[in-house]
């Protein structure tokens, strides 16, 4: 089975909450210093379960990631987790791309790889919280779409897709090529093994711009964007915290539903 | 036929859902201060009752497709019914519930339509000099909030997410137009088919139901740390949800997981229990009306989300938390 999983790069969202800053002006968020950016978690997985189909069925993973030659580290990332190559989109007209944007891109770099059966991606990134790049490729290049898939399997010139619902989960049959989005669910990522580390420090990620994929440059950067931000804000604390004061814990415990009690709380 | 505001509309067994009527609200807000109708698509066989109510909970004009329940329909076919009835009714603004439905297929409605979308929103409201359509969401994993503004003349999707507004009242007194709306779909629209649908059953109280929800974190240590949590639960009517490490570390199941990747929970009572407060957990709970914090470290993320709280061994604070509790009780 031949994958194509998409994957970003962004700022580490296990920061501390007291170490995230916003430039209000420029809205954007500031990367937080002496913390590198990481691969987008979500994608993380979404690479696991490609690895996984891999294990089983055998075929080749292309990681694929828009962004700076910087985001080199998070395909690397995917190599020595496993995968077998990939490519990084970089050129100054993506920069400020909105979803539809990076969309157009990344569909444009799938098509010139070409002979795929499947494409991942993780059900969101952790910047942006969007999670609609991965349903616009599907639009784009007019394939079927799986949202939140727990598990795949193969049968014969169709994906067996089992995805998560709100109440319970759906099985579905869909025909390749196929887009899917992967959730969080499917569990915790491998780790880079020894010799998948060596193996990317290695490889050459080749770099594509927008003439190398043909892409249309109306529809990217700021001037294609539909939608741009307004405001960008810190979420405020609303609350103030009062801690109960006690000698032992367990006089806390009594006086926490001591406290409860006279707020009403039970 | 030409609508400024849409409401894709979800009905369950008959009638409207509690997030539509929540949609309700918010479009109805919308519209008035638009000065414009608000317009409700509705999906399903039989759905009459469920129109009539729609007029009564906010609705100008209800626009009735035939076609199969929700809960049974491929996604493809829901796409395009919807985008079929776009075309027709050109609506400017198209609001869906973050449900699973919506949120599958309005970013595919807006690729469709080449309309801009906004997944997630909290708050809906009018720039008052531009009258723009501003839509807020938690960014950053709810570390952030961003305002979204769409370019003029570009049709707006944006999903909300659940309990970001009280449902819409009933007056049955209210007038509105209802009307049947006939789509043409290609079946081959539909590609591959849905094997099997299976809603899991709950046991107990639905987490986004519970009057008090007891959560447990990483700090929880195991899943034998529970028991506690669940004693007080059930001492205080309520249930048991978890963050993302329980889940990840496989001691409770997904479904109890409240938070981004999770369920949106907003009871009377949260006490969140060995939980850092991670701002990706917090956004699941923070419309909470009381949040107490118990964990053993002072500077935890989570003194600052909660109104209440206890530095300390959640093991040796519960059992005394559990047995004044029930003498109080008495």
């Amino acid at each position: 089975m031949n994958m194509i999983v998409c994957v970003k790069q962004v700022p580490d969202p296990e920061v501390p909450p007291a170490k995230f800053r916003i430039d209000a002006k420029t809205k954007q968020v500031m990367p937080p210093e002496g913390i590198p950016p990481v691969i987008n978690p979500f994608d993380e997985r979404a690479l696991e379960l490609a690895l996984r189909l891999k294990d089983a069925y055998g075929g080749k993973i292309t990681v694929l990631t828009m962004g700076s030659a910087k985001s080199e580290s998070v395909v690397k990332r995917g190599i020595s987790m496993g995968a077998d190559d990939g490519f990084v989109l970089s050129d100054p007209s993506f920069q400020d791309s909105d979803s539809f944007g990076t969309a157009h891109i990344l569909a444009a770099a799938i098509q010139k790889i070409g002979n795929y059966d499947l494409i991942l991606c993780g059900r969101q990134a952790s910047d942006w919280d969007e999670g609609v790049v991965g349903s616009i490729i599907a639009e784009n290049l007019s394939l079927p779409f799986i949202a939140l898939a727990l598990a795949i399997e193969a049968a014969d010139k169709a994906l067996k897709v089992k995805r998560v619902t709100t109440d319970g989960y759906q099985v579905f049959s869909v025909p390749v090529p196929a887009m899917v989005t992967v959730c969080w669910d499917v569990g915790r990522p491998r780790l880079p093994s020894g010799s998948g580390v060596i193996m990317a420090a290695r490889k050459k990620i080749p770099v594509w711009s927008a003439a190398d994929i043909g892409v249309d440059a109306g529809q990217v950067g700021k001037g294609a964007a539909r939608k741009e931000a307004a405001e960008l804000s810190r979420r405020e604390w609303a609350r103030k915290c009062e801690i109960i004061q006690a000698e032992t814990p367990d006089e806390a415990g009594t006086k926490l539903a001591e406290k409860l009690r006279e707020v009403g709380a039970f | 036929m030409s609508e400024k505001i849409l409401i894709f509309g979800e009905v369950a067994e008959g009638k409207v859902a509690t997030v539509t009527k929540e949609i309700l609200t918010a479009g109805r807000e919308l519209a008035n201060q638009m000065g414009e109708p608000l317009s409700v698509l509705l999906i399903g066989e039989n759905i009459e009752g469920a129109a009539k109510d729609a007029v009564s909970l906010g609705g100008d004009n209800v626009y009735v497709v035939n076609g199969p329940p929700i809960a049974k329909a491929h996604p493809d076919l829901y796409l395009a019914i919807v985008a079929e009835a776009c075309k027709q009714l050109t609506p400017s603004i198209i609001l869906f519930s973050h449900t699973d439905m919506g949120r599958e297929i309005a970013p595919r409605l807006a690729a469709r339509l080449k309309a801009s979308v906004t997944m997630d929103c909290i708050k809906l409201s009018i720039e008052p000099n531009s009258g723009a359509l501003l839509l807020s969401k938690p960014v950053y994993g709810g570390n952030a909030i961003a305002v979204w503004t769409s370019k003029p003349g570009t049709a707006q999707i944006a999903t909300v997410r659940p309990r970001s507004a009280a449902p819409a009242e009933s007056d049955p007194s209210r007038q509105g137009k209802i009307a049947p709306l006939t789509v043409s779909v290609d079946p081959s629209c539909v590609k591959g088919e849905v094997l099997e649908t299976v809603v899991e059953e709950v046991q107990g109280i639905r987490l986004e139901d519970a009057k008090v929800v007891v959560a447990g974190g990483g700090g929880i240590g195991g899943v034998e740390g529970f028991t506690l949590l669940e004693g007080l639960a059930a001492l205080l009517g309520g249930t048991v949800g978890v963050t993302r490490v329980p889940c990840d570390e496989g001691w409770k199941p997904l479904s109890m997981e409240i938070g981004q990747t999770g369920r949106i929970v907003s009871p009377n009572l949260y006490i969140a229990v060995g939980v850092s407060g991670a701002p990706q957990h917090m956004t699941g709970c923070s419309s909470s009306k009381l949040l107490v914090a118990i964990n053993r470290d002072p500077d935890a993320n989570i003194f600052r989300e909660a109104d209440l709280g206890v530095v300390g061994d959640y093991k040796k604070v519960l059992p005394s938390l559990i047995e004044r509790c029930k003498s109080l009780k008495m």
